[in-house]
């Protein structure tokens, strides 16, 4: 790979601490991620330790390649792994979303959530279970919750949450707008959303209410080895889409004016990072549900830690979106056990506090 | 070259910013465009950079029309120093290798690494290469941003109030940098100014603009007590001193 190749040959005469002194700079930016790498890893070997059968983490590893304890392998490979690789999966495409609302609108406030993203996946799930799969449609999985089918529940969530995106993107093509009124925007679109989901559920049977509302909590064990490959091939287009743009992200980080002037067209890079991002949140939505916070906290943390160099800021943000949904996981499993806390509840008490003190160390952005 | 032949502009309002503006950048030359704050100088610097379409009259890069240009070939032929940048959590060097960004191949290569490298040290930028954007001072930051401008490697430097917000000291060392870029790299500069007496010292072309119109256009002989009364109304007196006129408000 070409980038970053720094020479330490000197022709031009200038000085060559300073570019030994970057080369050090770029090394100890890779070594953190590596490390954080490291992190989650070790958080998703430990996290599949736990469990009614309490299996060793050198056992984790070995399940993994189908090799120990029957139970073990059973454990690991049928449930354990598919719920890891799904906090996971989700968890960078949350914060890789997050990065580049947070990048394209300049705005630290952008988030699937302040964009009406998952308000409308809300409103989209509050259609099918209550609307679509309303009386002779829906079946009885929990006593007293009535549920729709979970696929058209996705595929209905996934295209409220797209709604709000396109709404925005052709509102934004009708009348060019500024990165200020996009988020307002998606405030406006977010109350819309839920007024329509209150409505709905205003006129919706007890059991269908609470299905909703069960279905908002979030939870990644529903989601099933399909599901997981359809997240995880549009988490991996996301990431690839966003790296390739890296260096536009940098030049919009720096001013509109700077990034026109280097040639970059600012409202394409900033509709397409917008739909990327959509599509990627509006995924893991759909087939998770609601999980509040990771996609706005995960990239604070790292643009606080590591800087706002996107070629850091993306790999850092999604390892470490990855590592709080995980962490989070961990922490709706054992805090009531053997019930398991919705997951959505447990990121915001993990990611609000982290908020909160990010805000009070006055983050720049 | 970049020129500018009869251009207007109008707004969504309608009222004409720019009536009928003609001016040409020759290489080795440092142009100050001069007058009230509104009187379209920034739209003009917009024009001129192919981020406003003229309603009337044409921008000329070497000949062709800029709207026929692509995005990535004007950026290596006409660098902004624009007078809203963002100090940010990048580093100074990775700011200033965002301007390499017209010349890269998706990623940066060692020349462009070179060019900063280079840039960096003839400003005097090196020793705080590694600091972030938003923890330096008013001078330093404008310093970071005209090497990120020069890193362009442009043969035409536009810039919106360089000197906005610096003490004295820094708003001569930016212009002086600017007019060594002139001298030694041969380039074009053209800059939208408020200080005249800072222009009248760096600058060799002025550009008095007035309600969109041009007033005056030509070399310091064009600075004279009566055009400030016009452009400006002020009454001032322009004295000799160490060789260069300087304008005193009465």
């Amino acid at each position: 790979m070409q980038e970053d190749k720094i020479t330490t040959a000197n022709p031009l005469g200038d000085e060559p601490a300073a570019s030994d002194a970057y080369a050090r700079y770029i090394k100890h930016k890779r070594l953190a991620i590596a490390v954080l790498a490291a992190v989650v890893l070790a958080v998703a070997v430990f996290s599949m330790t736990m469990g009614s059968l309490q299996i060793p983490a050198i056992d984790v590893v070995r399940a993994i390649f189908g090799q120990g304890d029957a139970r073990a392998v059973a454990a690991v490979q049928n449930i354990r792994l598919p719920r890891v690789a799904t906090a996971i999966v989700a968890g960078v495409a949350l914060a890789l979303a997050g990065c580049a609302y947070q990048s394209v609108l300049r705005n630290p406030l952008a988030s699937a959530s302040t964009l009406g993203i998952s308000q409308g996946a809300a409103f989209g799930a509050s259609l099918a279970i209550i609307v679509f799969a309303g009386g002779a449609g829906g079946s009885a999985a929990y006593e007293g919750i009535s549920t729709a089918d979970p696929i058209s529940t996705a595929l209905c969530a996934f295209a409220g949450a797209m709604l709000s995106t396109v709404v925005i993107l052709l509102l934004s093509r009708i009348r060019e707008m500024t990165p200020e009124s996009i988020v307002l925007l998606g405030v406006a679109l977010s109350a819309l959303f839920t007024a329509g989901t209150t409505i709905i559920q205003y006129f919706a049977e007890d059991s269908q209410v609470a299905a909703v509302v069960f279905w908002t909590f979030g939870d990644l064990g529903r989601v099933n080895k399909s599901q997981l490959a359809v997240m995880a091939a549009v988490t991996v287009f996301a990431a690839v889409f966003f790296f390739v743009n890296r260096w536009a992200m940098n030049a919009i980080e720096s001013g509109e004016g700077l990034a026109h002037s280097l040639g970059i067209s600012v409202n394409t890079v900033r509709l397409s990072n917008m739909l990327v991002a959509s599509a990627a949140a509006s995924t893991v939505i759909a087939f998770c549900g609601i999980v509040n916070f990771v996609g706005l906290v995960a990239p604070h943390v790292m643009r606080r830690l590591l800087g706002a160099d996107y070629r850091f800021l993306l790999p850092a943000s999604a390892l470490a979106g990855a590592g709080m949904l995980l962490v989070s996981d961990i922490l709706c499993h054992v805090v009531v056990s053997p019930l398991i806390l919705p997951i959505s509840a447990i990121t915001s008490f993990v990611g609000a506090p982290i908020f909160i003190y990010l805000l009070f160390r006055g983050v720049s952005r | 070259m970049l020129e500018a032949h009869g251009v207007e502009f109008s707004y969504h309002s309608g009222a004409p910013v720019l009536r009928d503006v003609s001016l040409e950048l020759p290489r080795g030359s440092f142009a100050a465009i001069l007058g009230v704050n509104g009187c379209g100088k920034s739209t003009l610097l917009s024009c001129l950079m192919g981020l406003r379409k003229p309603s009337a009259g044409q921008v000329l890069l070497d000949g062709e029309p800029m709207q026929k240009v692509s995005r990535r070939a004007r950026a290596r032929k006409i660098a902004l120093v624009a007078q809203h940048s963002h100090a940010n959590r990048l580093t100074v060097y990775d700011s200033v290798l965002v301007g390499r960004h017209p010349h890269m191949q998706g990623a940066p290569a060692a020349a462009d690494h070179l060019v900063v490298r280079e840039v960096l040290g003839r400003l005097g930028l090196s020793s705080y290469a590694l600091r972030y954007t938003d923890e330096l001072s008013g001078g330093e930051y404008q310093k970071m941003v005209l090497a990120r401008a020069l890193v362009q490697q442009a043969e035409t430097l536009l810039l919106d109030e360089p000197t906005n917000n610096l003490d004295p000291a820094n708003q001569q060392e930016v212009m002086r940098e600017v007019r060594r870029e002139v001298d030694e790299q041969g380039i074009a500069a053209c800059a939208v100014m408020h200080d005249i007496n800072l222009a009248l010292r760096y600058c060799d072309r002025f550009l008095f603009l007035r309600n969109g119109s041009v007033d005056a256009a030509g070399g310091r002989e064009c600075v004279t007590s009566e055009r400030i009364k016009r452009v400006y109304g002020m009454d001032a007196d322009i004295i000799e001193y160490g060789g260069s006129p300087v304008v005193i408000p009465r």
